[in-house]
């Protein structure tokens, strides 16, 4: 080694200007934070989430209550002297063809359609993560018959497969409907659990609980699926506002919900004739439908970065 | 010093004695969603063309920020926002993009600490390298770009590197990635190269050849290097002058020998006593002169105290082995192609005792077999051929009840403070939950061993509503020992319990457990890749490689008197091993 080079002096930081801390003290002055209360902070401070949820307490409300929006009937004393009516006072939004009211029909159609959503999405939910779970937790044969029937289901477009179940269906209510949407839209839940269970069953603290002697099952409900749970949530808030456009689409195309019953779908469908003469009439009840597919896709985007494990590594 | 042939590329020549890099009260600081959180805050360092500067610090500290600073390779929420950078005269924060992208790889080569995941795993090597070379070389035939590539790849210590150019970076091991990037690093002949963790991710004899090979290679083309460590050794060792980074700050910097043999500020102080390559040295000489230090290296004391723990155990050891492990075997069948398997000896033939209330090390490098040992005996695999007795009692193909209580008696802890510990989980719930799975006791009870575990390992009552990710990795380790301990075991199998942690909160870690095992009369199978914390806890060592055990004794007769050549090499590879420090 050269003695020629540089060396420079010995400096010392004042002890003032760096205080050393006791080493590796726990810090008891801040607030504990799991995982769900760190999304609630996230959630809390974004517009898009509270927009999204005073819509959809909106739209529960009125599905809940048409009464208190509207006193009009929606579907008696239709006069034909109205048909095609502009607005007018108590009718804000003119009349169908048939001379009802149009915003009573938007607000009592509200309810058919909420109900086929939030029915479809908790009987996707529910399924597809008992079965995804299943599935990716234990493997082996019960996962490979799960997947293919799952596969075979995925292979068919959900309302290609639905029009097919409804025009055979002697009966069509809501429940029915919600019912032939999900046997055609668990697998994707399924799957999406299934791959999320499969990375948190090779993580080190299931190890860890295995080395405990934690018992299995408990480990899949206590460990595994807590910590899978959350693409499942995103993804069933998102899907909740194309179950709802799923609905409509059937109803128009007249194998959704019988014309007696109010939907949003039904209403576009019987605006087709007079869409030239009297556009409003389908204009309302398809802002209705977009606003709450889109409060629902609003809320799901503000959920999905919320419980995004990178951005919440970023916090 | 052999000043050789190479010219650096700029023709500028510039005074010796004036720095090449000067960085005066740098500051850096994140954007966060809680305003802007200060990194680095107010870093002064200079360094001499030729010369070799290591800054040391923990995790957090700001030693790699402030190294990204120079080059503006910070993430896009980090700024400097105040200070300069001087490099040549020239003030590298002033820069465009376009004149940095002219300063980066030309004048300052970077070599980034993981080789694991720096190289494009769909580009070949040959491409990798020819591309960083066009990059700084201007315009050039593609067969002469094409020697270059060769020619860097040879310098960088790579054999038939012609033959290497069309393979992708996953046929080449670890040591040969970072050679690679090393070449990178150097290929334009830079006169600064920041070489950021270079050899963390390495094993220790694996480092050394690295290391060794870049010191030659920067001292023949007079590249200045800038080491970024946490290793106090390996900056001793490597570096000339030293800048020691705490919390954004330098709390002391000159030349290396000088701050280790007599490091003045407090933290340094705290850094020397706490690094075990070096105070692995004091227990042996402890031993025997009783005097030492006490004033501010509580670590210091703690040394006394771990010998004569040792000492203590050595006179009190029982006869009769707890775990006995005979002859065992672990076959992995990898599938290659179609239906054809190839075999996998991952464990071969190993055998070895451990008394009740002892250590014993089970130290190799990566691929030795060390952990899948504690696999087996932890019975998380099972043995291809051979015993494992626990208690007079042989454990393979233990179930239901059996086995449950088994693992009442033998507890792990793993690695990862970060993934050993379920993030849903808070610190309470995750202590209880052996309790809860071996049904001990009613909820208050529960609740009040968990109470006297956190007392254990230091954590106050508080903690229990926390959340690991609210924990450091130290504060998470004790954690997840609390939790080992919940059911009184008599083992801990110590998987690189404290291989992830900071030099310091190693320290802490490992008094911790030595204290339990004194306390609790505890045994521990102790597994880590790391010689100098072995020295610091063991009683008895059994070196691995490649599935097999080349030499076991105790730990004395280990480090004073190896036998074997491997771990003699593996001794000579610990960074500042034969460092001269004083305290």
């Amino acid at each position: 080694m050269p003695s020629n080079r540089q060396t420079q002096p010995h400096f010392v930081a004042a002890l003032e200007d760096t205080p050393i801390a006791a080493i590796d003290r726990l810090d008891e002055t801040e607030k504990a934070r799991s995982t769900w209360a760190d999304a609630w902070e996230s959630l809390r401070g974004k517009p898009s989430f509270w927009i999204a949820s005073a819509l959809i307490l909106l739209i529960v409300i009125v599905a809940l209550f048409p009464g208190i929006f509207t006193q009009v009937p929606p579907d008696q004393n239709c006069l034909l002297a109205n048909s095609n009516k502009g607005p007018e006072e108590g009718h804000l939004l003119g009349f169908t063809r048939q001379g009802c009211d149009v915003y009573s029909r938007m607000i009592h159609g509200t309810q058919a359609s909420v109900t086929v959503g939030l029915l479809a999405t908790m009987i996707v939910t529910l399924f597809g993560l008992v079965v995804g779970a299943l599935a990716g937790y234990y493997g082996g044969f019960f996962d490979a018959i799960v997947s293919r029937i799952g596969d075979i289901f995925f292979a068919v477009p959900t309302v290609l497969g639905a029009i097919v179940l409804m025009s055979v269906l002697p009966e069509r209510t809501p429940v029915t409907i919600a019912l032939v949407l999900s046997i055609f839209a668990w697998p994707q839940i399924a799957r999406i659990m299934r791959g999320s269970v499969l990375s948190a069953r090779n993580s080190d603290y299931v190890t860890a609980s295995i080395a405990l002697g934690v018992s299995k099952f408990r480990i899949l409900v206590r460990h595994v699926v807590p910590n899978a749970i959350a693409p499942v949530i995103v993804i069933a808030t998102v899907s909740l506002g194309t179950f709802i456009v799923a609905e409509a689409t059937l109803s128009f195309l007249g194998i959704g919900l019988p014309p007696q019953i109010m939907s949003w779908g039904n209403d576009i469908n019987s605006a087709q004739s007079s869409i030239r003469t009297n556009p409003q009439v389908l204009i309302y009840p398809a802002i209705a439908l977009s606003l709450t597919v889109l409060a629902f896709l609003m809320l799901g985007d503000a959920v999905r970065d919320a419980l995004d494990p990178e951005s919440r590594a970023r916090r | 010093m052999s000043q050789t042939v190479i010219e650096p590329v700029s023709t500028a020549v510039r005074d010796e004695n004036s720095p090449l890099l000067e960085i005066r009260d740098l500051e850096v600081g994140f954007q966060t969603q809680h305003g802007v959180v200060p990194a680095v805050r107010g870093v002064n360092l200079t360094l001499y063309p030729g010369q070799t500067l290591a800054i040391v610090g923990e995790s957090g500290s700001g030693k790699t920020t402030t190294a990204q600073a120079i080059i503006n390779l910070l993430a896009n929420t980090g700024t400097v926002t105040a200070g300069q950078i001087l490099f040549e005269g020239r003030d590298l924060t002033t820069l465009k993009p376009k004149e940095m992208q002219d300063v980066r790889g030309r004048l300052i080569g970077y070599v980034p600490q993981d080789p694991m995941s720096n190289l494009n795993p769909v580009w070949n090597i040959g491409f990798q390298v020819e591309e960083a070379i066009r990059a700084n070389g201007g315009a050039m035939s593609r067969k002469a770009a094409k020697l270059r590539t060769i020619e860097v790849l040879k310098e960088a210590g790579l054999s038939d590197a012609e033959d290497r150019l069309k393979q992708f970076p996953h046929q080449f091991s670890g040591g040969m990635r970072q050679r690679v990037l090393i070449g990178i690093g150097l290929s334009a002949r830079p006169k600064l190269l920041i070489a950021d963790e270079p050899t963390s991710a390495l094993d220790v004899t694996v480092q050394r050849q690295i290391l060794d090979h870049l010191a030659t290679l920067t001292r023949d083309y007079g590249t200045s290097v800038l080491f970024i460590t946490h290793d106090l050794g390996l900056a001793a060792e490597r570096a000339e002058q030293l800048v020691v980074m705490y919390k954004g700050k330098v709390v002391e910097s000159g030349p290396s020998q000088e701050i280790l043999a007599n490091p003045q500020h407090p933290y340094t102080q705290r850094l020397v006593a706490a690094a075990p390559s070096l105070a692995s040295r004091r227990i042996q000489s402890a031993k025997h002169s009783v005097a030492v230090d006490t004033d501010v290296s509580a670590a210091g004391a703690n040394d006394q105290v771990l010998v004569n723990r040792a000492i203590e155990r050595e006179q009190a050891a029982p006869a009769k082995d707890l775990i006995s492990v005979q002859g065992i075997s672990k076959m992995y069948r990898i599938r290659t192609k179609g239906f054809k398997y190839n075999e996998l000896l991952a464990v071969n033939d190993v055998s070895f005792g451990i008394k009740k209330g002892t250590t014993t090390a089970l130290v190799g490098e990566s691929g030795s077999g060390k952990s899948t040992v504690a696999k087996l005996i932890l019975q998380l695999e099972s043995i291809t051929s051979g015993q494992i007795e626990f208690d007079g009692q042989d454990v393979a193909g233990l179930k239901g009840a059996d086995l449950l209580k088994f693992r009442r008696r033998v507890q792990p802890v793993f690695q990862d403070p970060y993934g050993s510990l379920d993030p849903q989980y808070n610190v309470g719930n995750t202590i209880a939950e052996p309790l809860l799975a071996h049904k001990v006791g009613t909820a208050k009870e529960r609740q009040a061993r968990v109470r006297e575990l956190l007392d254990q390992v230091s954590l106050p009552w508080a903690s229990r509503h926390r959340y690991p990710s609210e924990l450091s990795g130290g504060q998470r380790q004790r954690i997840a020992i609390a939790r080992a301990l919940a059911l009184k075991p008599d083992v801990l199998v110590l998987d690189e319990a404290v291989s992830a942690l900071d030099v310091l909160v190693q320290g802490q870690v490992l008094n911790l457990l030595t204290e339990l095992q004194t306390e609790l009369d505890l045994t521990y199978l102790f597994i880590t890749h790391d010689l100098a914390v072995v020295r610091l806890v063991a009683d008895n060592v059994c070196v691995m490689q490649q599935g097999r055990i080349v030499e076991a004794a105790t730990t004395d007769e280990v480090f004073d008197n190896p036998r074997q050549s491997y771990t003699q090499e593996l001794l000579a590879a610990i960074p500042g091993g034969n460092f001269e420090f004083g305290r």
